[in-house]
């Protein structure tokens, strides 16, 4: 793990984000085309749609949309401590599970485009003592740290990313939880409007997440505000999210509004769906199978062979502990 | 069908237009493999693609015997067998990129996912009943098989329900996409029940309908 003071950025260093953001739409779009022809039936082959352009894209834009952070992405180092080079910013902001815009990864960058992440409040409550509704700008007070973590899917791809942010159990300190408070559950932004995803009633929105109070306090817990140096963009999960590297990155619940203090483990959107397959606890280990994919073995994003995954994503050292005598298969 | 009806479309190279179509989703992917439109995750991508153009192309082939019989679509047939083939080519394609590309040819890493993942059970035992199918597509073994191969054949009957358990067993949650191919697979196997296909009555009397799959 590293700790590093937030860098210092030069606002004069001018981003080549927006050369980004049309190359990724036009690939998305392109590739939305080709999914259709797969799933469509065998008329559809033949049918030409009109190629999509870069200037219809611009006419869809809508009025609010968000000013992209202008900081070039940054770490400041380039692997994490075991060696594992960082993943490409572009791969990073390109390749998202974000089923509040698609269940398509590279189609969410494109669709989270207009997405504006302010204002924005987040509310923590319940079981303590100080409950208070913080405003994005009073999160963004909390001294900032980078951290560089590997990000493992329970699809077995796994990424090395320099996020930005603070350790959750700072602002829980903050909020004093009371001593029945043995849970903590984060809630997601629940709007259709916004989050286009959010139309198909399949899944129980808002996207719920939780964590035990002391997998909550540990250090490793860190409410990201940034990514490479700059603001989270939308489709990461502007304009704050968890990021705890032990856990299957699903646990990671993106644009929280609410973080509530609880007495009892609470249920996720993803235990909701599937319960059999996705867990409370979740977390990354080779020894328990999953019935689908591989987790014995992960690819890394950039990677062709696969390597192979380590017990607690690699935290073992920091995280073990939590599980003392538990039966890590009964507690997937 | 009016007989003019029938002369055009005897006049169509279908077996040429079948061809095209299926070369399409397969010149796309080489088309986005060289400009980096595969995903930052290549190799999955192309294991969905390939998964899912193959059972298109599949449940294609299943619908033409029963497009012939309801609708008197007899130039179904005349690329019926084409269509079943280029489907097993995706699916042959999709099994390589996932036993050689994805899983490296790791025999032991192979051997644990077949045996741990009521998926890829399913869609293994699907391509194996595919594969003799494939294997005595020409007429050579047609001739050769006489009768047998009807009833050689209708492992297609069996290969599809599979195919489409192997696609549920794999979604997260959604699961329907799956169902929707599952009604499709039901329905076009339910059409080959003689019972169900009176009630819709064929069009056309004294057509064998069934003498290929
Ligand atoms: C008739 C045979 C088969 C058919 C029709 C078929 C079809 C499919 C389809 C439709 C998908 C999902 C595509 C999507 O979600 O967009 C898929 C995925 C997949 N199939 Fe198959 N398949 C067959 C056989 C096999 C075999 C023999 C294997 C391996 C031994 C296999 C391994 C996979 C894998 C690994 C995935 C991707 C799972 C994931 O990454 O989520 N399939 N297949």
């Amino acid at each position: 793990m590293l700790r590093r003071a937030l860098p210092t950025i030069s606002s004069s260093e001018i981003t080549p984000e927006s050369t980004y953001l049309t190359r990724m739409t036009r690939r998305g779009l392109l590739r939305a085309g080709a999914a259709a022809l797969g799933a469509g039936a065998l008329a559809a082959c033949g049918a030409d749609a009109p190629p999509p352009t870069a200037s219809s894209d611009a006419q869809t834009a809508g009025p609010i949309r968000p000013t992209p952070d202008p900081r070039t992405p940054t770490a400041s180092r380039q692997q994490d401590e075991l060696g594992g080079a960082l993943t490409p910013y572009a791969s990073v902001t390109g390749y998202n599970n974000f089923y509040e815009f698609s269940t398509q990864k590279e189609a969410v960058a494109t669709l989270a485009r207009d997405f504006n992440p302010s204002p924005w409040t987040v509310t923590v409550g319940g079981l303590v003592s100080n409950p208070r509704t913080y405003d994005i700008d009073d999160l963004r007070k909390f001294d900032q740290e980078e951290r560089i973590y590997r990000l493992r899917c329970v699809e077995a791809w796994s990424m090395v990313i320099p996020w930005l942010g603070f350790p959750l159990a700072r602002l829980l300190r903050e909020a004093g939880p009371t001593s029945q408070a043995k849970y903590v559950r984060f809630e997601s932004l629940n709007d259709p409007k916004r989050f286009p995803g959010q139309r198909d009633r399949l899944y129980q929105w808002p996207y719920v997440e939780g964590l035990r109070l002391d997998e909550a306090m540990n250090d490793l817990t860190l409410l990201a505000t940034g990514v490479y140096g700059r603001s989270l963009p939308p489709q990461s999960g502007a304009p704050l999210r968890l990021v705890v590297p032990w856990k299957y990155g699903f646990k990671s619940i993106k644009s929280i509004v609410r973080i509530d203090l609880v007495d009892a483990p609470p249920t996720s959107l993803w235990m909701a769906a599937n319960g059999r397959e996705y867990g409370f606890y979740a977390n990354v280990n080779p020894a328990v199978p999953h019935p689908r994919w591989l987790q014995d073995s992960e690819r890394r994003i950039g990677e062709l062979a696969r390597r192979k995954t380590l017990l607690f994503n690699g935290y073992e050292a920091q995280v073990a502990s939590l599980y003392a005598g538990m039966d890590l298969a009964r507690n997937y | 069908m009016s007989s003019v009806a029938t002369a055009m479309t005897r006049r169509v190279p279908w077996r040429a237009l079948a061809a095209l179509a299926a070369a399409i989703p397969l010149a796309v992917m080489l088309v986005d493999g060289l400009r980096e439109g595969l995903t930052v995750n290549p190799i999955q991508e192309l294991t969905l693609r390939t998964g899912k153009v193959g059972l298109v192309l599949l449940v294609a082939a299943l619908a033409c015997t029963p497009l012939n019989a309801l609708l008197g679509w007899r130039f179904t047939l005349s690329f019926r067998r084409d269509l079943g083939l280029y489907g097993f080519g995706y699916i042959a394609l999709h099994l390589a990129i996932f036993a050689l590309v994805d899983l490296g040819l790791d025999l032991d890493l192979i051997a644990r996912t077949v045996l741990q993942k009521p998926f890829v059970i399913a869609g293994s035992a699907a391509f194996l009943l595919l594969l003799p199918l494939a294997i005595t597509s020409t007429r050579g073994w047609q001739r050769r098989l006489g009768r047998r191969w009807k009833g050689l054949h209708r492992l297609f009957y069996i290969a599809m329900p599979l195919a489409v358990l192997h696609y549920a067993w794999l979604v997260k949650a959604d699961l329907r996409p799956p169902l929707a191919y599952a009604v499709g697979v039901a329905v076009l196997l339910l059409l080959r029940v003689s019972a169900v296909r009176r009630l819709f009555g064929p069009r056309r009397r004294g057509v064998d309908y069934t003498a290929r799959t």
